[in-house]
């Protein structure tokens, strides 16, 4: 079985994989970060978003091999002692109810918010496309992810 | 912090999501756990012969492979239907056995034959396809109208025509006699789209075997803990209760389709027994859809009939409705008591007759879907109001009016059963319609034809029954279960406060808004109550969540917990204070000698209660903690109006939804920001089945179309407005909350309001109808066949 590294965290993580596996295993069942979830098998969902090498990802579709030598950022990564801005926007507005697809969208979200510090509903909605949600119709995550890109705006300044 | 009723507390559940710190069934990994995959169908309609598992059974890491007949040699029972329909003669529904996986015959495309268990689970899969199934394929019926067709096959031997059950309800005569002298009658065949739920998290299992202690675990993605125990060891496994604990730990979303009690939940409890070993299964999502119970799929014909005025005379009603290949739990119930006695709608029509035929077909088996069955009458309903409106040139608004049930009837008996305890459909009109700006549509849709787009606006005045209802109804109408809720209130001797639940929150923020009731009614910062639920070892006996029971079911029997605290503390506190207890009066946390100044806090109550030092132990007993069940006097009756505008591009048929309004009647109101966050999903599980979601079988193979998020269309954020969203309250008269129940409104009245859009902007080319879902295909050949000389 081939040998990987991937910085996971800011964590260096070797193992021996298989080639089949696919990165969101690597990360679910090799490091125990069930925070990225796995909602189909289509590519379709996005609740296995996360950042890979600074862009926003579907860990389903990559896999562990490929990673080799990647920078690999997971919702559990991203909060400092308190709430990352955009965890905190998804927690102000209510952008969440069952949670599962959260992570993926906060992922998401936080790449939209470092491409545009300002994006419209239109241009949310659209960035959106590879996230589904099935709880919240999507209203109270657009104001969210306005509200968090915004305060990361703020927070870079 | 305080948290009143009525504030917007943000959720206490969210850090731990937001952070990655959820724990979901698939999150879950037990000491040698075993992983199981299934073996499936790949025929809707077939018969089972040879199945050859020895290759399999030589496969790397494989430890068990079982068919359906080994589980039947184990003694193991079938699956449990939960609500039992007589037909019109009075005979009982056909009620298959469902077993755990199939014996000698596959019914659906998905039918489970075999379970592969392995020490990894690329083993157990690699092993499952290892498994040769010999089957002689049958000839199936996919469609109900197909199904009741002379001469088609037959699923169950005893389903003489596929019918399970021939039910009615309401007064045929009367109906008939005001048909015979209606001044004008609307027609509609309405076509209810079959969905599949799609709650993110696929269903997953764990089942697990102390054989030291011979106690059965199953942890579940479940919306009812305590109801999958009892059906599961009842009528399945054949233990008692106090040896099963099923835990449904973060459950990601549900909808419906986590209610019911599936086959595969049993196999892995059964096998982890047989091997002792942990086994662990979870749904990958294109299994999720051959194998989740699915929603909808009704075929109706409808007519209303109106005297010269618009008065509404009475409503025909008759409905084949898809029950697929086996009975789901509550499948039965679905389009017969939440369907049939909601068509009165919000109005006074005296007379209404409904039948429905309950129907057997070689696909997924189908059962409650966010609404179950109340959005199927409402859309029933509505969408004939309108149509009438537009046939009889009058304004649809108007139409309603003077059809709704006043405001000084009620209680109102409908013809359907329903008595109605409470409403105000005015003013949820008026609401939507000044928000959706009604009167200024016209000027609208002037302009939008300027720019070439058609526009329309629909309107969808909905009521749905919630909170379901008095046991002993439910029990005389067929309901096998109670469908009280409990509550326990621990104080804990610090005077912070466990609540638990019945109830099961899997989205709907519970942990939160039952603190509010607590921190309401005790006084104390919702940072001080932790609410306990999906765990059969430590809540008591509850029903779970779905139909919008939680707060006005469950937060009742919360409630009646709370004022058996409050009143044991006044006992205390008139103890400790040297006072009579009729003299303590409690507020903001503290018991007072009314009229003084003498006080104890809730904490030293508390404290009193499990340090009885200075006590009445002579008349009471230790502790503070109290339990309460709550059974409901009625249903509770939220209502309110839809207003949906669109505008439709007659070169592509696509379809924009301008605005999407909606102004509910929920009562009280515990949380705006949950109940707000409920309505937009609502709408949004709404809008996709207007509009998008269709799950479709090949009609003659049976095979799923529709099997992935490739072909089947969820809702995308870009395919969805922001919604107006506004609420009214008349509170329910019955339960000690006024609350009616949110959870389901926006699946209930946002398809009649899409679809009334649709055909007003298609109206104008003389198109009357159009079926769910309206893709901008279905719209462009609609207009494609209404306009040959300007396509030449």
């Amino acid at each position: 079985m081939p040998s990987v590294t991937i910085t996971v965290n800011g964590k260096p993580q070797t193992a021996e994989v298989e080639n089949r596996t696919l990165l969101v295993q690597f990360l679910r069942e090799n490091l125990g970060l069930t925070g990225t979830h796995v909602g189909c098998d289509t590519s379709q969902c996005g609740a296995c978003v996360v950042q890979f090498d600074g862009s926003s990802a579907k860990s389903c579709t990559i896999l562990a091999v490929q990673a080799n030598g990647a920078k690999v950022t997971t919702i559990e990564g991203i909060a400092n002692g308190e709430l990352h801005p955009m965890q905190a926007a998804f927690r102000e507005h209510h952008g969440l109810q069952c949670g599962f697809c959260t992570p993926g969208m906060v992922m998401s979200a936080i790449d939209l918010a470092n491409r545009n510090k300002s994006p419209t509903e239109d241009q949310i909605r659209h960035w959106l496309e590879g996230n589904i949600c099935r709880c919240t119709g999507y209203h109270n995550i657009v104001k969210a992810i306005k509200a968090g890109a915004e305060a990361m705006a703020r927070g870079s300044k | 912090m305080s948290a009143p009723i009525g504030a917007p507390v943000r959720r206490k559940e969210d850090t731990r999501f937001l952070t990655g710190k959820g724990t979901y069934t698939d999150d879950i990994n037990r000491p040698r756990q075993l992983y199981a995959v299934f073996v499936r169908s790949p025929h809707a309609h077939a018969e089972i012969g040879a199945i050859d598992t020895r290759r399999a059974a030589a496969a790397k890491g494989v430890v068990a492979i079982y068919t359906g007949a080994d589980v039947q040699a184990s003694g193991v029972g079938t699956l449990p239907c939960g609500w039992g329909i007589t037909s019109k003669d009075g005979s009982p529904m056909i009620e298959p056995a469902h077993p755990l996986l199939a014996v000698a015959r596959v019914r659906h495309v998905g039918d489970p034959v075999a379970v592969v268990i392995a020490e990894q689970k690329a083993e157990a899969e690699e092993a499952a396809d290892l498994v040769t199934v010999t089957y002689k394929r049958l000839p199936g019926v996919i469609a109900v109208e197909d199904a009741v067709k002379p001469g088609k096959p037959q699923i169950w031997d005893a389903a003489k025509g596929n019918i399970c059950f021939d039910w009615h309800l309401g007064d045929k005569a009367a109906a008939d006699a005001a048909f015979a002298k209606a001044a004008h009658v609307t027609k509609l065949d309405i076509i209810n789209n079959r969905l599949v739920p799609n709650a993110m998290e696929p269903r997953a299992y764990i089942g697990e075997y102390d054989r030291a202690s011979g106690d059965y675990t199953l942890y579940t993605t479940c919306q009812n803990p305590h109801a999958i125990r009892l059906l599961m060891g009842a009528f399945v496994l054949h233990q008692p209760e106090h040896k099963i604990r099923v835990i449904a730990p973060d459950v990601g979303g549900g909808f419906g389709s986590k209610i019911f009690h599936y086959g595969e939940e049993a196999t892995v409890t059964w096998a982890a027994a047989k091997l002792g070993r942990p086994v662990k299964w979870t749904a990958a999502r294109s299994e999720s859809f051959i194998s989740d119970a699915q929603g909808r799929d009704h075929v109706t014909h409808a007519e209303l009939a109106l005297d010269k005025d618009g008065k509404f005379l009475a409503l025909r009603v008759a409905t084949l409705a898809n029950l697929g290949g086996y009975l789901s739990t509550f499948g039965p119930a679905v389009p017969t008591w939440l369907y049939g006695t909601l068509l009165a709608g919000t109005y006074t029509t005296p007379a209404i007759y409904v039948e429905v035929k309950g129907v057997f077909t070689n696909t997924v088996p189908v059962d409650a879907y966010r609404g179950a069955g109340r959005p199927e009458a409402s859309y029933v309903v509505e969408r004939l109001v309108e149509t009438a409106a537009r046939e009889l040139k009058l304004d649809r608004a108007e139409l309603r009016r003077r059809n709704f049930i006043p405001k000084n009837a009620y209680p109102y008996q409908t013809p359907v059963a329903l008595a109605y305890d409470s409403g105000d459909y005015f003013t949820t009109l008026d609401m939507a319609l000044k928000a959706a700006d009604y009167a200024g549509f016209e000027k609208r849709r002037q302009e939008a034809a300027q720019r070439g787009k058609l526009r329309g606006l629909g309107l969808a005045c909905y009521i749905e029954a919630c909170g379901v209802a008095p046991s002993a109804v439910a029990g005389s109408l067929g309901a096998r279960a109670g469908l009280y809720e409990v509550a326990e209130v621990r104080v804990n001797p610090t005077g912070s406060v466990t609540v638990l639940t019945g109830t099961h929150s899997h989205g709907q923020g519970h942990e939160t808004t039952f603190a509010q009731l607590v921190g309401e009614r005790l006084g104390m910062p919702v940072e001080n109550v932790e609410v306990v639920h999906g765990d059969t070892a430590k809540t008591p006996f509850g029903m779970g969540t779905y139909g919008s029971r939680s707060l006005a079911v469950g937060g009742s029997a919360l409630v009646k917990a709370l004022d058996k605290v409050v009143n044991k503390g006044k006992k205390i506190a008139a103890h400790l204070l040297e006072a009579s207890e009729a003299d303590i009066e409690f507020k903001d946390g503290k018991f007072t000698v009314a009229g003084t100044d003498r006080a104890k806090a809730f904490g030293e109550i508390a404290f009193a209660a499990y340090v009885p030092h200075n006590y009445p132990l002579e008349e009471l007993e230790p502790g503070l903690d109290e339990t309460a069940y709550y059974d409901p006097k009625n249903f509770t009756f939220p209502s309110g109006t839809h207003a949906c505008e669109v505008e439709i591009d007659p070169d592509t048929g696509a379809v924009q939804i301008v605005k999407f309004t909606a102004a509910d009647d929920f009562g009280r109101i515990v949380n705006p920001l949950i109940v707000d966050g409920q309505v937009h999903g609502g709408l949004a599980q709404g809008i996709g089945q207007a509009l998008l979601e269709d799950c479709r079988y090949d009609r003659d193979s049976g095979q799923l179309l529709t099997g992935s998020y490739m072909d089947y269309c969820m809702p995308r954020a870009d395919n969805l407005p922001s919604f107006t969203v506004s609420t009214h309250g008349t509170l329910c008269t019955h339960n000690p909350l006024g609350a009616k129940g949110c959870g389901e409104a926006g699946a209930i009245g946002a398809p009649g309001a899409v679809m009334n859009a649709v055909v007003d902007a298609l109206a104008p080319l003389g198109i009357a109808d159009l079926s769910m879902p309206a893709t901008p295909e279905k719209i462009w050949r609609a207009i494609q066949a209404r306009a040959p000389a300007k396509a030449a």
